[in-house]
């Protein structure tokens, strides 16, 4: 299967419940075998796009094609793909087994065959002993997995998740996230994740749609969407961020200098070029700057620690700049002796080389 | 899981002192209203009848055996089955099994249809569904009468728009009986199926579709499996009151094609009445009723207990 092919097409899709806009055209491509992340907090459009790929909604405007073909006239029961709900949704009155075969029984799959996928499939899940029991008997994490079983069953071409870790408690979230994986990787099915939760978006996914109000701000790969956000939502919606106000100015070799209004200068990146003495937004993530002695600061960032948060695996300070902003700082807590910091400390920043970006607006 | 279950089974405590004194009123009313009557018609059925109606208080079980045996005009040939009986209760059986159905295929669709609106309208539907019903039973079977007679306005109606040429004889028939039964008892089915539909998760149909059912398989397989009790609950509160009603065959039946409600009633009514064989055919269809139900609960309880 060659990488670049084509799952899904969504073009322009427009979706209005009567005056509401809840999907103002956003355009994607989800490429096949590939764990698709569509991100963003509540009502900002991602249960509606997947539901109108799974078709439960009708689109207003715009089409949707999986691999080369309009599907946006199919009811969902003729759709090859296939649903994990969010609340899990498994027929109460059917035995496990029985939830699982549903899909294969609608599809007339021999009864040989059925019975063969149905333990696959229960196997691949770890649920195989709990065959005959009924929804009601199993714990969350066992339903959510009976879930996920149920759809994968018949084969699908792409598989739908509406968040369905949410109602997991934090531990069991987070080993479904690497089971998740796993078991993408090795059906090879195209997973279409929907998920509130940046953590989980960036440990699973191998590309993320960044959504907010209807729209798609950003698609990329984890990596893409941490370390180059294009505007300040997606910046500030994955991970915890500064965003500072500055002057931007050309030097040589094509290098951009931001300046703060302390006085404080730093080389920054950027995609697009800005224009010279412009206004402008910096974004720094706080593990990429360190502290130092004021002494040592090449940059003219020198300020005063506001306050040293432990957090286990690091510390995080509050660093309120001369004439300027307060930033955050994480550094990695290297044990009780390599704490030289204390609030009410002067220091000075350093960053590491890359990690100011530029966001235009 | 054992907790879990424990814990649903545990009842709160906070009552439990004074439990008993609270449950007096309930066990005088269900002692006075539903056990002694039920006891008197019992005891009834087992004594001599007084010509004027009444009885004896003399043991005796010529009223059962009226019921079953034909001993000739005076009751001195060999005993042969009596079949009149027989054959009224299963008229009886039929037409209230009909109104039953009739009142599913409608009442489904109609409770399905209420528990799909939006929540603020569905108390409205709710209440349109019984606003008849603050009528009187009585007036009610007899708009029907003149809703349905030769000359009535459903008969006017169909002739005027030319879609029949005579009138269609409604009055006095079967139909007729089973369509004022269905007019009866129609809430009755209503409103559990609208209980378990309203409680029904949406999402189900959802998940069903999305696994390649169509319309009448979600129906079939996911939606009349897990609303099945507001049916089953629907189709006893119907066709338990219909085997024993007897205004809507008297009424509408013309009283051409007996039903056990009338003919119960008849015993009772006058001076020609038979008050023990009025109350043994009542022990008679209270025992058949009972003995259905308890069959249904031993089956229900047999799958519970396989899904546990």
């Amino acid at each position: 299967m060659a990488e670049g092919n084509i799952a899904i097409d969504v073009r322009n899709a427009v979706k209005r419940f009567g005056a509401v806009t809840a999907l103002a055209g956003a355009s994607l491509t989800i490429r096949d075998n590939e764990f698709f992340t569509l991100l963003g907090p509540s009502g900002c459009g991602k249960t509606t796009l997947l539901r109108l790929i799974a078709g439960f909604e009708e689109i207003t405007e715009g089409e949707i094609l999986l691999y080369g073909e309009d599907i946006g006239a199919l009811p969902p029961n003729r759709r090859p793909i296939n649903t994990v709900f969010q609340h899990y949704a498994l027929f109460p009155h059917m035995t496990v087994a029985e939830n699982v075969a549903f899909g294969m029984r609608r599809l007339r799959w021999s009864k040989a065959d059925i019975e063969d996928q149905t333990g696959r499939i229960l196997d691949l899940v770890k649920l195989g002993d709990l065959a005959a029991r009924r929804p009601a008997q199993l714990s969350g994490g066992q339903q959510q997995r009976v879930a996920l079983a149920r759809a994968m069953a018949p084969g699908p071409k792409v598989l739908l998740l509406d968040e369905p870790l949410s109602a997991l408690d934090l531990k069991l979230r987070q080993a479904m996230r690497i089971e998740l994986k796993q078991i993408q990787k090795e059906t090879g099915i195209t997973f279409v994740f929907v998920t509130h939760d940046q953590e989980e978006a960036l440990t699973m996914s191998d590309r993320i749609a960044v959504m907010s109000a209807g729209e798609i701000r950003q698609v990329g790969t984890p990596r893409e969407i941490y370390e180059a956000p294009v505007d300040r939502f997606v910046a500030d919606f994955i991970g915890e961020t500064n965003v500072l106000d500055v002057t931007v100015h050309r030097g040589p070799e094509g290098v951009w200098t931001c300046r703060l209004p302390g006085g404080a200068a730093f080389p920054c990146q950027t995609g697009r070029p800005p224009q010279d003495g412009a206004a402008a937004h910096v974004l720094i993530r706080p593990e990429r700057l360190s502290l130092v002695s004021e002494a040592a600061c090449e940059n003219g960032m020198t300020g005063v620690i506001d306050q040293a948060v432990y957090l286990g695996t690091d510390i995080q300070y509050g660093v309120r700049l001369d004439g300027g902003p307060a930033l955050l700082v994480r550094a990695q807590n290297a044990g009780e002796s390599a704490e030289p910091f204390r609030p009410g400390d002067r220091v000075g920043l350093a960053i590491a080389p890359g990690a100011a970006r530029l966001l235009i607006d | 899981m054992a907790a879990e279950l424990a814990s649903t089974r545990a009842v709160s405590r906070t009552f439990e002192p004074v439990r008993a004194p609270l449950l007096i009123p309930t066990w005088v009313i269900i002692g006075f209203f539903l056990v002694a009557p039920v006891l008197m018609m019992l005891a009834y059925s087992f004594l001599t009848k007084e010509f004027r109606g009444g009885v004896i208080w003399e043991f005796s079980l010529a009223a059962y055996d009226q019921f079953i045996f034909d001993r000739g005009l005076f009751g001195d040939e060999p005993p042969q089955i009596e079949w009149t009986y027989i054959v009224i209760f299963v008229r009886s059986i039929i037409q209230a099994g009909v109104a039953t159905l009739l009142c599913l295929i409608i009442g489904f669709p109609t409770a399905y249809f209420i528990a799909t609106r939006p929540r603020a309208t569905r108390s409205m539907w709710l209440f349109l569904v019984t606003v008849p019903y603050w009528v009187n039973l009585l007036i009610r079977t007899v708009s029907m009468k003149f809703l349905i007679r030769d000359n009535g306005p459903l008969n006017e109606a169909l002739l005027g728009l030319g879609v029949i040429n005579e009138p269609i004889a409604l009055i006095n028939t079967d139909f007729a009986v089973q369509l004022g039964l269905f007019y009866s008892y129609l809430p009755f089915m209503v409103l559990p199926i609208y209980a378990s539909v309203e409680r029904y998760d949406f999402a189900l149909s959802e998940a069903a579709a999305d696994l390649y059912a169509n319309r009448w398989t979600i129906l079939r397989r996911v939606i009349l499996p897990i609303v099945r009790p507001g049916i089953v609950a629907g189709c006893i509160l119907v066709f338990v009151p219909s085997l024993g009603a007897f205004l809507a065959p008297d009424l509408l039946g013309g009283a051409k094609n007996f039903l056990i409600g009338s003919l119960i009633e008849e015993q009772f009514k006058g001076n020609a009445g038979n008050w023990p064989f009025g109350a043994a055919a009542s022990m008679i269809l209270l025992s058949l009723v009972l003995i259905a139900l308890f069959i249904y609960a031993r089956r229900q309880a047999r799958r519970s207990a396989q899904a546990l």
